[in-house]
């Protein structure tokens, strides 16, 4: 995943998204750990559009 | 790696997790509560519109210091620009207050440290400790280091992102259906009605709605909940709001001081909150209202009686899932209904059209409701249009 962290608000929507639960949050680090499988839910619901795929 | 052992552990220094630590000390338990940020209450995630009845029930006298301006009551405005305005003779419990959601909730958690929970702040919970197949703590980063707390007893009221159950095997992941993504900006110099909390319905915002709650004169949160479902152009609640703000006089002039961002859960509460040595509190278990988006008051009640439970079971050492089942019956008994009846309600609003929101609003505008809230709203519209209620009328 990509994340734009100059967009980036951590408002935590994409963690509570994620089925896997394959997001890591605090104050300044949002880290995906290899359980992601690329369904885009984090992608289609960030308020701020700060996230995509790295290889897209 | 360094070992501390306590009572209970509580995870997220949220109205949920101090009301929980708070009564849990008060019960004469050893209680570690965790906060992940460097602040409590910041950055706010949050409209920060709250009822006025139920500090009481959680025993929270209301204090000015928190408190952002007192509404008169509340504006509901229709897609083709309908308005529907409640005073508070007619508001009954669903207006009240507009907080300053990083003072009230740094003010509950210096009554969870004043009832004796010791808070560590930038302590973030990064997974559970097992021990025979049951929870027996968490493992958590202090400012860089690994440390593992081990309690007789988890409260996982870690919020939205609900990380802390899933860890410990209880699934209280959401469909998109069932959640908005939010965005909110603070603005100042706006010219908007300082008394009254205003809710804008329709395609403006699908799914969910636009609101404006005010903060004293010339301020306001103005923001945008949109059904996860719903989102289609990447980064839809800025857009919505951005169209909004920019086409209403009213507001296309003002500064924005703050952007605010944060998802909510619109389903019933999870189907159970509680297994051997953890409890599940507030948005972590899915308590907000699903018609309205709040969650504060849930989280407090819900906080408050896991710690009263929590000392009942410390008498009798026993943390097991039985033992805890008071905990499940009394957050039921106080919500599960509503919770239940309005995401039936959720459910069918998410999805009318806007002709049929402005005959709604024109509807209850008419009528001649003593108090208004969720409850009596559904019942004006079961006279009217049944149809849209016949699936859940036993709930009315």
């Amino acid at each position: 995943m990509k994340v734009v962290f100059e967009r980036c608000l951590h408002c935590g929507c994409c963690v509570g998204s994620c089925k896997q639960n394959a997001i890591y949050l605090n104050d300044y680090v949002l880290e995906f750990s290899d359980s992601c499988n690329r369904c885009r839910r984090c992608i289609k619901i960030c308020p701020v559009g700060a996230l995509s795929m790295e290889d897209e | 790696m360094e070992t501390h052992e306590c009572d209970v552990v509580v995870v997220g220094a949220g109205p949920g997790g101090s009301m929980a630590a708070k009564y849990a000390a008060l019960g004469g338990l050893d209680v570690i509560l965790l906060e992940k940020r460097a602040e409590i209450g910041s950055p706010l995630r949050c409209a920060e519109g709250v009822s006025k009845k139920w500090l009481e029930e959680i025993d929270v006298a209301p204090d000015p210091a928190w408190i952002s301006a007192d509404m008169d009551g509340a504006i509901i405005v229709s897609p083709s620009g309908h308005t529907f305005k409640l005073d508070e003779s007619h508001a009954g419990n669903e207006v009240g207050y507009v907080l300053e959601r990083h003072l009230f909730d740094k003010a509950l958690a210096e009554q969870a440290g004043k009832a004796g929970a010791r808070i560590w702040m930038r302590t973030a919970a990064i997974g559970v400790i097992f021990e025979d197949g049951k929870v027996a703590g968490v493992r958590a980063n202090r400012m860089g280091d690994e440390l593992e707390i081990r309690a007789k007893c988890v409260v996982a009221a870690d919020g939205f992102e609900s990380q802390v159950a899933r860890w410990a095997g209880i699934d209280t992941s959401l469909d998109l259906k069932d959640m908005d993504t939010c965005l909110q900006y603070r603005m100042a110099n706006i010219d908007v009605d300082p008394n009254y909390c205003e809710f804008v319905l329709g395609s403006a915002a699908p799914g969910g709605y636009l609101w404006i709650f005010p903060k004293g004169e010339g301020k306001a949160n103005v923001g945008i909940g949109v059904q996860g479902t719903k989102c289609k152009l990447g980064a839809d609640p800025k857009h919505y709001l951005d169209k909004f703000i920019a086409a209403d006089p009213r507001l296309s002039k003002g500064t924005v001081l703050e952007i605010v961002g944060g998802g909510v859960s619109t389903c019933p509460g999870i189907d159970e909150a509680v297994a051997d040595n953890l409890v599940i509190v507030g948005d972590a278990a899915r308590m907000i209202d699903p018609i309205t988006g709040g969650g504060i008051c849930h989280a407090c009640r819900a906080g408050m009686y896991a710690g009263k439970v929590l000392s009942e079971c410390a008498k009798k050492g026993d943390f097991s899932k039985e033992a805890l089942q008071d905990y499940e019956e009394m957050w039921r008994d106080r919500m599960e209904d509503k919770l239940y009846r309005n995401w039936m309600a959720k459910e069918k609003f998410a999805e009318l059209s806007d002709e049929t929101l402005d005959k709604l609003v024109l509807a209850i505008k008419d009528s001649d409701i003593e108090e208004v809230n969720v409850y009596n709203l559904l019942k004006v519209i079961k006279e009217r249009y049944p149809e849209l209620i016949e699936e859940f009328e036993s709930f009315i």
